[in-house]
């Protein structure tokens, strides 16, 4: 019976899959935070708050990270604004 | 000189202590002089496990306080020529765990040893740092299942950073996955994550593959570690894993499902 209906299975996806797509996301999102400094993921905070009070943006708009290149760390912000051509426009940047 | 092995995992009951055991037991087998450690102060139960619980008289706790000494604590299996267990304290303070302590007593092992199994406390707690901090070489046991494979992943990240080899800058400790509890029956019908998705995950080497057993629980129930029992397919599956770990080359047993003809059409 269940061979019967084995059959219909193969239109769903496997729990198994889904449990392995899962793991691979949130496995590399906590092993970026642990990557760098303990302070990381506090200053993402602080530093979203400070732009905020200029330019709402969301918070997958603020990427930090940590790098090494040879005796430096190099920490590396991006800030993607969202588009100010529109109504906003009292929020450009001078 | 010693080479130290610590079997860890971050989450409880993925079979830690079986296979601290099973894998100590294995190695005294093959001639290594073995000793295998229980770190779960406050929860002792390796002694259990390789049924010696009634000849614990000192333990580790004791031996780092000097109210007793190695000699007194070791505890020389009956059945295994090679093999000892220093079983791990019942006391309530975790603080009794002292660097220093463990230290000294690991420094007095390494002198006298082959192979010093760390059997590590579930967690990432101080106890379980302690059995981790002076590896060489780590068995992280993983079910395939994803509380246990994240919690996993945490392990292998302290490993790397926390550990006496990674602040010395020294090689990083080898890494070797167990992936315990496995049913290859369920792998196929797609209900549980294959060993090399889990391998693929946590990206470290696959050392064996031990599938779920009623012969563990039997084997624990009666104080025998599992690769004695030469009939069971986990007791095959550890001697394989320890087999690979001393550098035999062993094709991968026990991860498909035995077919028979007439279940590929009746579902059997």
């Amino acid at each position: 019976m269940s061979g019967f209906l084995d059959y219909f299975k193969i239109s769903r996806r496997s729990s198994a899959a889904v449990a392995k797509e899962r793991l691979q996301i949130i496995v590399a999102h906590e092993r970026g935070m642990l990557k760098g400094p303990e302070y990381l993921p506090m200053l993402q905070q602080e530093l979203l708050a400070v732009v905020r009070k200029y330019v709402p943006i969301l918070d997958e708009h603020i990427k930090i990270s940590m790098d090494k290149d040879g005796e430096y760390e190099i920490l590396e912000l991006n800030i993607s604004l969202p588009d100010v051509s529109t109504k906003n426009s009292h929020f450009r940047t001078p | 000189m010693a080479k130290i092995i610590v079997v860890t995992s971050g989450k409880g009951g993925v079979g830690k202590t079986t296979t601290a055991a099973a894998f100590s037991t294995a190695l005294a087998l093959r001639g290594y002089k073995t000793v295998v450690i229980d770190f779960d102060v406050g929860l002792r139960n390796l002694d259990l496990v390789m049924g010696c619980e009634r000849r614990v008289v000192y333990d580790l706790i004791n031996v780092i306080n000097h109210e007793g000494n190695l000699n007194q604590a070791l505890i020389k299996d009956k059945r295994v020529e090679n093999l000892f267990i220093l079983p791990a304290s019942q006391t309530r303070n975790k603080d009794a765990l002292t660097l220093e302590g463990v230290t000294s007593v690991i420094g007095e092992l390494k002198e006298r040893f082959d192979f010093i199994v760390c059997d590590s406390p579930a967690g990432i707690e101080h106890g379980a740092m302690m059995a981790m901090y002076f590896a060489d070489e780590a068995l992280i046991v993983t079910n395939p299942e994803v509380s246990s494979v994240r919690d996993s992943d945490r392990i292998i990240g302290m490993l790397a950073s926390k550990t006496l080899r990674a602040e010395r800058g020294d090689a990083p400790i080898k890494e070797h996955l167990l992936v315990t509890r496995y049913v290859p029956t369920r792998v196929s019908n797609g209900d549980m994550m294959s060993a090399e998705d889990v391998q693929e995950i946590l990206a470290v080497p696959l050392l064996g593959v031990v599938p779920e057993s009623p012969d563990i629980l039997r084997a624990s129930n009666s104080g025998v570690p599992i690769t004695l029992d030469e009939k069971s397919e986990a007791g095959q599956a550890y001697q394989d894993a320890v087999a690979r770990f001393l550098g035999e080359n062993r094709p991968m047993r026990f991860l498909n499902v035995k077919k028979h003809f007439f279940s590929r059409w009746f579902g059997g």
